[in-house]
């Protein structure tokens, strides 16, 4: 579950968002400058709220009035941005294995060919960052944030920096980390027909505010 | 003797100098990089006069430098003096002495390749690995440091080569001791005063020419290998 009730300055843009989601996919919609990255930065830790609450999986994360502000690396999230960030000085093994070192999990085996196989990177293991391309690269983000085991995964514009084809060859691997990994998550972005395929709720963002909350059917209601 | 061999008194300069650089490098590296991560990615109340501090014995004539250490730092001196009583350290006219000051002659060389490249860093991976459950010191000894190594390999590099050249504060603050504080370059300022001693200050001059260069060229190798690993290759 995720709630989120906050409001945010931010030069002369004005964020308030209020919602609650137990949707296995939140999809956050709106046009670029809507405040979506925004939202989804507070959600990390990355960007604090002014005044407000956010509540990840029944912890309280952010509330400005009890002074609580959990940070980023305390949060056990998972985070893709839309230009996948991979170290460039570590192989693509040691950055799947970063979070989980970070976080002082044990090795598991198991999990971690679940997510290879999942994402089919398991070709890639001994490369470095550089030599991938874009939609590996991102399969690769998408692999190293589930596997540092986040209770809620955030992406932003996943597919944002991608072709066409680049697109609907990443897509199925987000369909297929929505039904198996287990994971709630919540997805970015200004694509409705991407959203369509992905969300199971959405929260539709204007100018900062929320306009629509509801099935993916507010899609078609009037964006 | 031939024209090229080097003298009993000329090696123990060589090696006393190689000494005194390689300790003050080494002394002054942890504080470089500490210096340079705060004058890269903090904002704090003085950060201008800090950074202007740091720069100073580059834009001071060494001479007064090597005097503010002997001020500071010799036996009279209010630092110097309580680490004697205290500790056991003396600088004042010992090889330690030379070490601090090449080490305080050569900082502003060694900090900025290293500030540099803290912020060439792009503060998104620090974000990423952030978001991946790194703690701030992590981030920093798992993502920025090692992201940022060739320029500190550079700044030593550079560091050192100041430091095995470095005379007007030395010989201010530790005099010209052969065998305990003449480096190189109070050998050959010796020598040049010395009749007959053209010779032996050629040779030493010509081994500090093959020093400087060399760490030159040593330092922009490193900074080549710093682009290619900033690129992923």
């Amino acid at each position: 579950m995720l709630r989120v009730d906050i409001t945010k300055q931010l030069g002369e843009f004005s964020l308030a968002a209020s919602f609650t989601s137990e949707g296995r996919v939140t999809g956050l919609f709106g046009a670029s400058g809507a405040g979506k990255t925004s939202l989804i930065n507070m959600i990390a830790g990355l960007v604090r709220p002014d005044r407000g609450t956010i509540v990840i999986d029944g912890e309280t994360v952010d509330d400005t009035a009890a002074g609580i502000h959990v940070p980023t690396w305390r949060r056990r999230i998972g985070y893709v941005f839309q230009d996948a960030r991979l170290f460039p000085h570590l192989d693509i093994r040691q950055n799947l294995d970063y979070g989980r070192r970070m976080n002082g999990l044990t090795e598991d085996p198991a999990q971690h060919k679940r997510v290879v196989d999942l994402l089919d990177i398991g070709a890639l293991l001994d490369r470095r960052p550089g030599k991938l391309s874009g939609g590996e690269r991102q399969r690769v983000a998408l692999g190293r944030a589930l596997l540092s085991k986040p209770r809620l995964l955030l992406l932003d514009e996943p597919l944002g920096a991608l072709d066409e084809s680049r697109k609907l060859e990443i897509l199925p691997y987000l369909v297929r980390l929505r039904d198996e990994a287990g994971v709630p998550m919540v997805y970015v972005s200004h694509d409705a027909a991407e959203l369509r395929q992905l969300a199971t709720q959405i929260v539709m963002l204007r100018r900062g505010q929320v306009t629509a909350f509801g099935g993916v059917k507010v899609l078609t209601g009037g964006a | 003797m031939s024209v090229f061999e080097i003298s009993p008194t000329e090696w123990t300069a060589i090696l006393l100098s190689l000494r005194v650089a390689v300790i003050a490098t080494l002394v002054a590296t942890p504080f470089g990089i500490a210096l340079a991560w705060l004058l890269a990615r903090r904002d704090f109340w003085g950060k201008s006069l800090l950074d202007a501090a740091v720069h100073l014995p580059l834009v001071l004539p060494p001479v007064v430098t090597g005097y503010l250490l002997l001020l500071t730092f010799g036996k009279r001196g209010l630092v110097g003096g309580w680490l004697a009583d205290h500790l056991g350290i003396v600088f004042a006219f010992r090889w330690t002495g030379a070490a601090l000051a090449c080490g305080v002659m050569s900082f502003p060389l060694l900090v900025r390749p290293i500030r540099l490249s803290i912020e060439a860093v792009d503060r998104r991976l620090e974000q990423a690995a952030e978001t991946l459950g790194a703690a701030p010191w992590r981030v920093f000894a798992t993502v920025t440091l090692p992201l940022a190594l060739p320029g500190v390999l550079a700044g030593m590099v550079l560091g050192f080569a100041k430091a095995i050249g470095e005379f007007g504060a030395t010989i201010t603050f530790v005099s010209n001791i052969p065998g305990e504080t003449q480096t190189i370059s109070s050998a050959i300022y010796s020598l040049i005063q010395t009749p007959d001693g053209d010779t032996a200050a050629a040779r030493l001059v010509i081994i500090s020419i093959v020093l400087a260069v060399g760490a030159l060229v040593a330092a922009e190798v490193f900074a080549r290998r710093a682009t290619a690993r900033l690129h992923g290759q």
